[in-house]
């Protein structure tokens, strides 16, 4: 009896173990740079509006020197990128096999998870990258590399990003209604751009006629 | 190669550069990827598929990045946020 209860107590202590690892991990991280901001004298510096701008254009950049082109237009045009779920194969396991689903990325805001055929919310996944060696006081990156980071994780490695993520119903941070009313904003905005290719495609053809 | 670390403040930011086919230069690329590893970075390499289609790769070991790559970005690790 006694040893059966010794044996649970060390698999249970080392599950905890297991578990707070990164936890402990990440803590003594931002208290070593924590100390070795006041041991050079960086109390954080002041905000500067014009270094985040600056910060947020190099970042505008870098993203869209790495998505898609409709994707940049999307996130330039509406706030926002939608990335497809790679989890839908039909012959895969879980819940979803076959079904359409989607993310919905805003900086700085859980990744929402949607099915885009009936637009049902499936769930907010809250993630942040928090930078802990704070150069400029906040661990914050600018809005659209949050956005990139969130985009490469998803593309890269869909199920990392998804279980290191806090996982809520839809609603605990970003407003249903919000998300609802960017999904008819995305749903026009693609049936307007269909619209400008159709008749790009349709001038194009008309021109040799022409000439 | 180029090695680029997102960063607050400053969006991207140059940590090293180097061509993976002379020896001396892919060290020490090796040394800077560990480096950010041992940070708690994780890092993505940008790629564009045959039909032109862009995606990312998440790499965890220098030898899984494509030797042809131009540039490998760098970003914190992702935690759970807002409980």
């Amino acid at each position: 009896m006694i040893v059966a209860l010794s044996a649970t107590a060390i698999v249970v202590l080392a599950l905890l173990w297991e578990i707070s690892m990164p936890w402990i991990d990440r803590r003594l991280e931002a208290r070593r740079a924590s100390r070795a901001r006041r041991r050079t004298g960086d109390r954080g510096a002041a905000y500067d509006p014009g270094r985040e701008r600056r910060a947020e254009l190099r970042a505008r950049e870098l993203l869209r020197s790495c998505v898609n082109e409709e994707e940049w237009a999307m996130y330039r045009d509406l706030g926002f990128l939608r990335v497809w779920g790679s989890q839908s194969d039909p012959d895969g396991a879980g819940d979803l096999r076959g079904v359409d689903y989607a993310y919905l990325i805003y900086p700085h805001k859980p990744i929402v998870a949607y099915l885009p055929q009936t637009g049902r919310l499936l769930n907010e996944y809250c993630v942040e990258f928090p930078d802990e060696t704070r150069p400029f006081g906040s661990p914050r990156l600018p809005d659209s590399d949050d956005v990139l980071a969130k985009w490469m994780a998803l593309q890269g490695d869909e199920r990392r990003i998804i279980l290191e993520a806090n996982l809520h119903l839809p609603g605990r941070q970003v407003d249903p209604r919000q998300v609802q009313r960017d999904l008819w904003r995305l749903g026009r905005w693609e049936r307007e751009r269909m619209a400008r290719a159709l008749r790009a495609g349709a001038e194009q053809l008309a021109e040799p006629a022409d000439g | 190669m180029k090695f680029l670390r997102m960063r607050p403040g400053f969006g991207e930011q140059l940590i090293a550069e180097g061509d993976v086919e002379v020896a001396e230069e892919e060290r020490e690329l090796v040394d800077a990827f560990r480096r950010q590893l041992d940070l708690g970075m994780w890092a993505a390499v940008p790629t564009v598929r045959s039909d032109g289609r862009r995606e990312a790769e998440m790499v965890r070991a220098f030898e899984e990045i494509p030797r042809d790559t131009g540039r490998v970005i760098f970003f914190p690790r992702a935690a759970g946020g807002a409980a």
